[in-house]
């Protein structure tokens, strides 16, 4: 009986080599994963022991934890949790959601592999171990200035550095105050976010990146624009049609101008004249002769359909697919399937400021450890060229005229030069459209690229376009930056 | 011509002795590392409970001096080693849910040890000779197959956790099923070494496996039809799996035909795959194996997610003892105690346990390839399977090679029958080991039939 013994042994080896194998795959190869998994109670415990991480704008702490008594040892605290709370988000007990805080939550909490030196060395200290420190790129003023800007209603705004890339600010309405999602109180804590999250209005959605996104309206006309001026059959001076309508293929609807008014007496006009008065025949046709494929290249390389994180995730912003004529006369022009972000549009109007370079957006300017050395700064990078330096001028010079002559009046500032572009963005029948404008300033040396959206054009009466509710406001963010 | 060396080989129980001090002194350190971690100060009662523990261990090798002298050296240190890590770490999850030493779980375990070092003592006592269980054979049959259906009879029977594997007499809970498997051993070896020629030599061959004959199918069949029954109305895989396995191993090693195992396989999962079918509770265990983050799963139960999740954050040097968070898993100092261990200690820690176990286990084979008679080698190595099997069923449910089952680690978990029963294991095993590591009766007399010239033949 002794060979099957030893066979037996040898089956036994197996089984207990397996369990070596099972016990090494939880404890080490998937481990990380498992101690990343949101409902990880321990993991959760671990965090909130150790100081994690403040988030800053300017000199000031927007997110920082303070220490408490009980099991927790620490309790997050937002600064202005109203004004910062898309681009904090909040960390409560079931961990860090949206904004920095889930976005950078490894670096806030001390476990990115970016800090293990550090870790190493608190483990021989026996100091216990911190989170690092977060600098935003945001500009407080700028910031103020687009919240204070779309007041009480919804709609979201985004500034752009558009030589770097750096967001200065980021704004959503309605917003939530991230201290109510942050307590220690777990029945008042539910009760809250189950509240905020069953909204109507939906405040707990960063309009400015994600969301259900926008039509763009008029404001894509810039768009379509710079793909007609680096096409090269078109110029400033290209004639389009531009009467009160126009006729498209395939239907019995034409393509009406606003308040269905000729763009001109003449019944034409030049793509100069067609951007400053917004005129939709003009860029319908544009659309149909340039083509869908034409018209999606030149969107992508403002970044349309481009993944970024800012580190949060931008939704990607799109114009639809295979469109027909009409469609892409109407896509054209902003409407149809284009689905945007404010931050895409922000984008397309820093992609013009800075000769037509896009360049990749960020909100961490640096990362700074527990002992004030910095771990990681801001790199900026191009993300595509859009569009060529000659192209970028000729569309600054007409968004410079939209401005000082066109739809975009509102939006001048004493003394500056300011670049725009107006946009009323139809969201289906009998419904307020919403308000867009894009611009940047100053338009010979830029220094911030604006998007702001309103939705439903605001409160303000009946004057819902783009010029009467949105470019104030963009006006108000660029005066901040520029200090006037 | 072979020359035998020594006449007198070395009994080994030096060895055991320098062992059991290292044991008790691991031990010793793990509890002192404890109550530095949780409360900074060296625990109060660490000198009685060290020689309180130590005397009793010290009681048992004096007890295997006098009674079985030639015993494996290795068994009783490996085991005094578990068992006191596991004391450690109930005690530990005791602290974490604020009881301390003498209203906590692991007191009662600390008693429970002791009593089941009695029992083991006792065994060894008054077994003198391993050989003398054979007698008992069919009635550790029946007292085995009756303790692990004794659980379902009515009033006394008990289900907890989903399994109904207790049986409860007053204040008075026990696992029937822990001292079912030595019973069961026994009664498969007796059993086995009279039939083994019937089984192992008839039958015709079919695909070059030589299948038995109709009629020798009986006693396989009706194992699988308790162990089925075991699954199916305790809804306890592990026993389930336990018992057939041990059944199936123990043919196999009587019969050395391999057909055994085919058919023994064949049928254990032709059964448990139609329990999965017909059974819901069969399958939510295979859901929460199978699917463990899913959210169906974890509205069912999350301990098998936080258990691994335990052992994720302890990673592979674990976070310490005392210094984890064990008891956020449920029956972390029982069925989860693998877990815990995996916590506190890390992967590392895990490994020096599972190698623990494995070198029980071998030396509980070499034990049987030692034996000279079929029953002793026969039981030895069930015995010895049988712990490696509960071994793999355990971590393996836990660590998701197989379904979770209710099994407890061995000499580790909480649990007083467990503690008993695989004690009694122990003394059953050091008893056989002393038999195959005996040295051959009288030398001198084997030389003087050498020297006479008369033998020609050498029997074997």
């Amino acid at each position: 009986m002794n060979a099957p013994v030893r066979r037996l042994s040898l089956l036994v080896g197996a089984l207990f080599a397996a369990l070596l194998v099972s016990t090494t795959l939880i404890q080490y190869v998937f481990a990380a994963d498992l101690n990343a998994r949101g409902d990880n109670r321990r993991t959760l415990l671990a965090t909130y022991a150790r100081e994690r991480g403040e988030i800053l704008v300017g000199q000031d702490a927007v997110a920082r934890s303070v220490p408490t008594d009980d099991e927790f040892r620490f309790q997050r605290e937002y600064a202005d949790g109203e004004l910062y709370s898309h681009v904090t988000g909040f960390y409560s007990f079931y961990g860090a959601s949206g904004g920095l805080e889930q976005a950078e939550n490894a670096l806030l909490s001390g476990a990115s592999d970016k800090l293990f030196y550090r870790r190493v060395s608190d483990l021989f200290t026996g100091r216990s171990p911190q989170g690092a420190t977060l600098e935003t790129t945001l500009d407080p003023a700028v910031q103020q200035a687009a919240s204070d800007g779309i007041g009480d209603n919804r709609g979201a705004a985004v500034a752009l550095d558009p030589r770097t890339g750096a967001v200065l600010a980021m704004v959503s309405k309605p917003t939530y105050d991230p201290n109510s999602l942050a307590g220690h109180d777990l029945a008042a804590l539910d009760e809250t976010y189950q509240q905020l999250q069953g909204a109507e209005n939906r405040p707990l959605v960063n309009r400015a990146i994600g969301g259900d996104l926008y039509p763009p309206g008029s404001v894509f006309k810039v768009v379509t624009a710079a793909a007609a001026l680096s096409d090269g059959e078109y110029t400033a001076d290209s004639v389009l049609p531009g009467g009160a309508e126009l006729d498209l293929p395939l239907t019995d609807t034409p393509l009406p101008n606003f308040g269905n008014q000729p763009c001109s007496a003449s019944g034409e006009v030049t793509l100069r004249q067609a951007l400053i008065t917004s005129c939709n025949p003009a860029f319908g046709d544009l659309g149909m002769k340039l083509g869908q494929d034409t018209l999606r290249e030149q969107a992508a390389m403002f970044g349309f359909g481009d993944e970024l994180s800012v580190p949060m995730r931008v939704t990607p912003s799109s114009i639809g697919a295979d469109l027909n004529e009409p469609q892409l006369a109407q896509s054209a022009i902003g409407q149809f399937e284009d689905r945007v972000t404010p931050m895409q549009m922000a984008m397309v109007a820093a992609g013009v400021a800075n000769d037509g370079i896009v360049m990749q957006p960020y909100l961490v300017e640096s990362v700074i450890g527990s002992d004030l050395s910095v771990i990681e700064s801001a790199d900026p990078g191009e993300l595509s060229e859009a569009v060529s330096p000659d192209v970028a001028e000729t569309l600054t010079e007409m968004m410079v005229a939209t401005v000082d002559e066109g739809t975009g009046r509102n939006a001048q500032i004493g003394g500056v030069q300011v670049a725009g572009k107006t946009g009323t963005a139809e969201h289906g029948e009998g419904r307020r459209a919403h308000a867009w404008f894009i611009s940047f300033a100053p338009a010979d040396d830029p220094q911030i690229a604006v998007a702001v959206v309103v939705e439903d054009g605001g409160e303000s009466g009946e004057q819902t376009g783009g010029g009467a509710v949105a470019a104030p406001i963009a006006r108000q963010m660029m005066e901040a930056r520029l200090n006037r | 011509m072979s020359i035998v060396s020594s006449l007198s080989p070395r009994s080994g129980r030096s060895t055991e002795l320098v062992l059991l001090l290292g044991a008790v002194g691991i031990v010793g350190v793990a509890y002192v590392n404890l109550g530095l971690a949780t409360t900074g100060t060296v625990p109060p009662g660490l000198a009685a409970l060290g020689a309180g523990y130590l005397g009793v261990t010290l009681a048992f090798h004096l007890v295997l001096r006098w009674r079985a002298k030639h015993a494996d050296p290795l068994m009783l240190p490996i085991v005094t080693l578990l068992n006191g890590l596991g004391l450690v770490m109930i005690h530990r999850i005791d602290i974490a849910r604020g009881r301390d030493l003498s209203d906590g779980v692991a007191l009662r375990q600390l008693m429970w040890s002791a009593l089941a070092v009695g029992i083991a003592t006792a065994v060894l006592v008054v077994l003198r000779d391993h050989r003398l269980l054979r007698r008992y054979t069919y009635i550790a049959g029946v007292g085995g197959f009756a303790l692990l259906l004794l659980p379902l009879l009515p009033v006394i029977g008990t289900e907890e956790f989903g399994s109904r594997i207790w049986i409860r007499l007053g204040p008075l809970s026990f696992q029937p099923g822990e001292v079912a498997k030595l019973a069961l051993a026994v009664f498969f070896a007796g059993y086995l070494v009279q039939t083994r020629d019937a089984l192992s030599v008839a039958g015709r061959k079919i695909l070059g496996l030589t299948l038995p004959r109709a009629r020798d199918l009986g006693p396989i069949l009706l194992a699988w039809g308790a162990s089925l029954g075991v699954l199916v109305f305790e809804r306890d895989l592990g026993s389930s799996l336990l018992f057939f396995g041990l059944f199936v191993a123990m043919l196999y090693v009587a019969t050395e035909r391999v057909s055994w195992i085919a058919i023994g396989l064949g049928l254990f999962v032709a059964g448990a795959y139609v329990a999965y079918l017909v059974f819901g509770h069969v399958q939510t265990r295979v859901l929460l194996w199978l699917d463990t983050f899913s959210p169906e799963a974890l509205e069912t139960s999350d301990q098998l997610a936080r258990g691994l999740m335990g052992m994720a954050a302890g990673g592979m040097v674990g976070t310490g003892l005392g210094q984890g968070r064990p008891d956020i898993t449920y029956l972390a100092e029982s069925d989860f105690i693998i877990p815990s261990f995996g916590e506190e200690l890390g992967m590392i820690g895990l490994f020096a346990i599972l190698t623990l176990y494995a070198l029980l286990v071998e030396r509980g084979l070499r034990t049987s390839l030692g034996t000279r008679d079929g029953f002793g080698k026969l039981l030895a190595a069930g015995l010895s399977f049988s712990l490696a099997l509960q071994c793999f069923v355990v971590v393996g449910g836990v660590t998701r090679i197989i379904p979770l089952t209710g099994l407890t680690a061995p000499f580790l978990s909480s649990g007083g029958s467990s503690l008993l029963a695989n004690w009694a294991l122990l003394a059953l095993l050091l008893r056989i080991s002393d038999h195959a590591r005996r040295p051959l009766p009288d030398p001198s007399e084997a030389e003087a039939v050498g020297a006479a010239h008369t033998q020609v033949v050498k029997l074997p």
